[in-house]
C-alpha cells in the first residue's frame, strides 16, 4: 500500500494528521542515520522561488540532489514571466508539465494552495507570505523528537514575536496533536493571535502567558526563540522591551539538562553568542536538519514506499 | 396595527422577506440579482410587526436555490425565502448556514492570492457562539462574517 503522503500536496500543517507528521519525522531520522542517494533517481523537481530565500531554497535543492534527483528553477521571481504579468496559475501549469514535483515560495498568502489546483504533480509549499511554512514545522518536529526522544507531552516555551511568526503558529498547531503544554513569552504588541489561543482552548490544550523569560527557563523541554523586529515598534516602545527577550548563557543555569534552545534563524541579537557554546544550543543542528526533513518529505511524496 | 400590502404580489419568482433594514441593497449587490435582467421590486424600511423595520426583495421568474438561500443566512439569518408559482408559495426555504461559500465575497486580506488569479473566492463557514467566522481557503486567514460581508 502506498504511504499516505504519496503524490499529496504539502501546503499547510493543519492538513496533516498526527500519523503523517510522525511518518515524516521517522523517515527524516532514518535518512539522517543512513543516507540514501537513490530515492529521487530519475526525478526532476522544480524549485520556484518567486521571493528570495537562503536556507529554505538551498536545503530543498540539497535534499533533491543528495537523493539522486535533479533540480530546475529560479531563485527570484523578478526574472520570470510573472514579471510580464503572467498569472501564477498559468506559470504553474507550464512548470508542472515539465517536472515531477514543484517546490515553491511566493510573497502572496495562499499561493501554494492555488498552485496545487492547477498542477497535476505535487506542490510543496516553501512559504506563502505570512501564512504557512510547513517544512520549517516538519524540521522543528524532527529536531524536537531527536533531542527529546519523543513528541508526547512536552513543555515548550515560545519567545519573541508570536504575532507575526508563522513558524510559531504552525508548530503550536502541530505540537497540540501530541499533548504539549505551552508558555508564551512576548511583548503585548506581539502576543499570540486570538485564533491560535481559541484553537488551543477548543482542543483543551494548556497554555500560560508569561511576562518573563527567566521564569520559564527551568520549566521547559524546548525554548523556541524568535526574532523581535525593531521595525514593528516605535523607538520609545522598542527601548522599553529591548533586552527583555534576549537569551544569555548565564540565564540557562537552572535549565533542565534535556532542555534545548531552538530558533528558525536568522538570529540577530535575541540569542547572545555565548549561548552557542552551551549544551542547550541546538539551532545550528536544527538548520542542518532542514535537509533531512525535506529529504523525508520529497521521498514520501515521490515514492509509493520508502 | 393594521397591515397594508405595500409591495405588489408576485406571479412567478422569489420573495426574500424579513431582511434586516439596511441589508436589502447589500443583498441585491452581492447576489448580483439586478444582473438577471428580470424585473425586481425592492422595498426598503417597510414597517414590520416583528422587526420594526425591514427590507424586502421580489425577483420575478427566478427561483432561488437552496444553496443561494443558505448563503443569505450569513447576513440575514431571519430572512424568509419563498418561491412563488402562479401567485402561490410552492417552497419555503429554511435558512441554514452553509459549510462553505464560493464566489460571493472577496477575501478581506489584500495580500491573498485569490485577488489576482483566475479563481473564485472560497470560505469555510464556522459558526461560533457569538459570531460566525469565515476562513479563506487560500490565505487561511479567519475573519468575522461582518468583515467579509462588507468587502467588495
Amino acid at each position: 500500500m502506498a504511504n499516505p503522503l504519496y503524490r499529496k500536496n504539502i501546503i499547510s500543517i493543519p492538513d496533516f494528521s498526527r500519523e503523517e507528521l510522525e511518518l515524516v519525522v521517522e523517515t527524516a531520522g532514518q535518512l539522517k542515520r543512513e543516507p540514501r542517494n537513490d530515492l529521487l533517481q530519475g526525478k526532476l523537481v522544480a524549485s520556484c522561488f518567486f521571493e528570495p530565500s537562503t536556507r529554505t531554497r538551498l536545503s530543498f535543492e540539497t535534499a533533491v540532489q543528495r537523493l539522486g534527483g535533479t533540480v530546475i528553477g529560479f531563485a527570484d521571481g523578478g526574472n520570470t514571466s510573472a514579471k510580464k504579468g503572467e498569472t501564477l496559475a498559468d506559470s504553474i501549469k507550464i512548470i508542472s508539465s515539465y517536472t515531477d514535483a514543484v517546490v515553491m515560495r511566493h510573497p502572496k498568502e495562499g499561493a501554494a494552495r492555488l498552485a496545487s489546483e492547477f498542477s497535476p504533480v505535487p506542490v510543496i509549499n516553501g512559504g506563502d507570505g505570512s501564512n504557512q511554512h510547513p517544512t520549517q514545522t516538519l524540521l522543528d518536529l524532527f529536531t524536537i523528537r531527536e533531542t527529546q526522544g519523543t513528541l508526547e507531552n512536552l513543555t515548550v516555551a515560545f519567545v519573541g514575536d508570536l504575532k507575526y511568526g508563522r513558524t510559531v503558529h504552525s508548530l503550536t498547531q502541530a505540537l497540540s496533536l501530541f499533548g504539549a503544554r505551552f508558555y508564551f513569552v512576548a511583548p503585548e504588541q506581539l502576543a499570540m493571535p486570538d485564533y491560535i489561543c481559541e484553537e488551543l482552548d477548543e482542543k483543551g490544550i494548556e497554555y500560560t502567558i508569561v511576562g518573563s523569560l527567566d521564569d520559564v527557563i527551568p520549566q521547559v523541554d524546548i525554548l523556541y526563540m524568535t526574532r523581535v523586529q525593531r521595525e514593528r515598534f516605535d523607538e520609545a516602545d522598542f527601548k522599553k522591551i529591548q533586552g527583555k527577550y534576549v537569551l544569555k548563557a548565564e540565564m540557562l543555569k537552572n535549565a533542565r539538562t534535556n532542555m534545548k534552545v531552538l530558533h528558525p534563524l536568522p538570529r540577530v541579537d535575541e540569542i547572545h553568542v555565548d549561548v552557542d557554546a552551551t549544551q542547550h544550543a541546538y539551532y545550528f543542528e536544527q538548520a542542518k536538519n532542514g535537509v533531512f526533513a525535506r529529504q523525508a518529505l520529497l521521498s514520501l511524496v515521490l515514492n509509493e514506499t520508502v | 396595527m393594521q397591515y397594508t400590502r405595500t409591495v405588489e404580489a408576485l406571479k412567478e419568482g422569489t420573495v426574500i422577506d424579513h431582511i434586516p433594514a439596511g441589508q436589502g441593497v447589500n443583498i441585491l449587490r452581492l447576489f448580483k440579482l439586478a444582473e438577471t435582467g428580470e424585473r425586481i421590486t425592492v422595498g426598503l424600511n417597510l414597517t414590520s410587526r416583528h422587526m420594526g423595520a425591514k427590507d424586502i426583495i421580489k425577483v420575478e421568474n427566478v427561483a432561488l436555490t437552496e444553496d443561494q438561500a443558505n448563503e443569505l443566512a450569513l447576513f440575514a439569518p431571519k430572512a424568509t425565502v419563498n418561491v412563488i408559482e402562479n401567485f402561490e408559495v410552492v417552497k419555503k426555504h429554511k435558512l441554514e448556514l452553509p459549510d462553505t461559500i464560493e464566489g460571493i465575497f472577496a477575501c478581506p486580506n489584500s495580500n491573498c492570492i485569490s485577488h489576482q488569479e483566475p479563481v473564485k473566492s472560497f470560505f469555510y463557514v464556522k459558526p461560533q457562539q457569538k459570531d460566525t467566522k469565515m476562513k479563506c481557503k487560500y490565505c487561511e486567514k479567519v475573519f468575522s462574517k461582518d468583515i467579509v460581508a462588507v468587502v467588495r
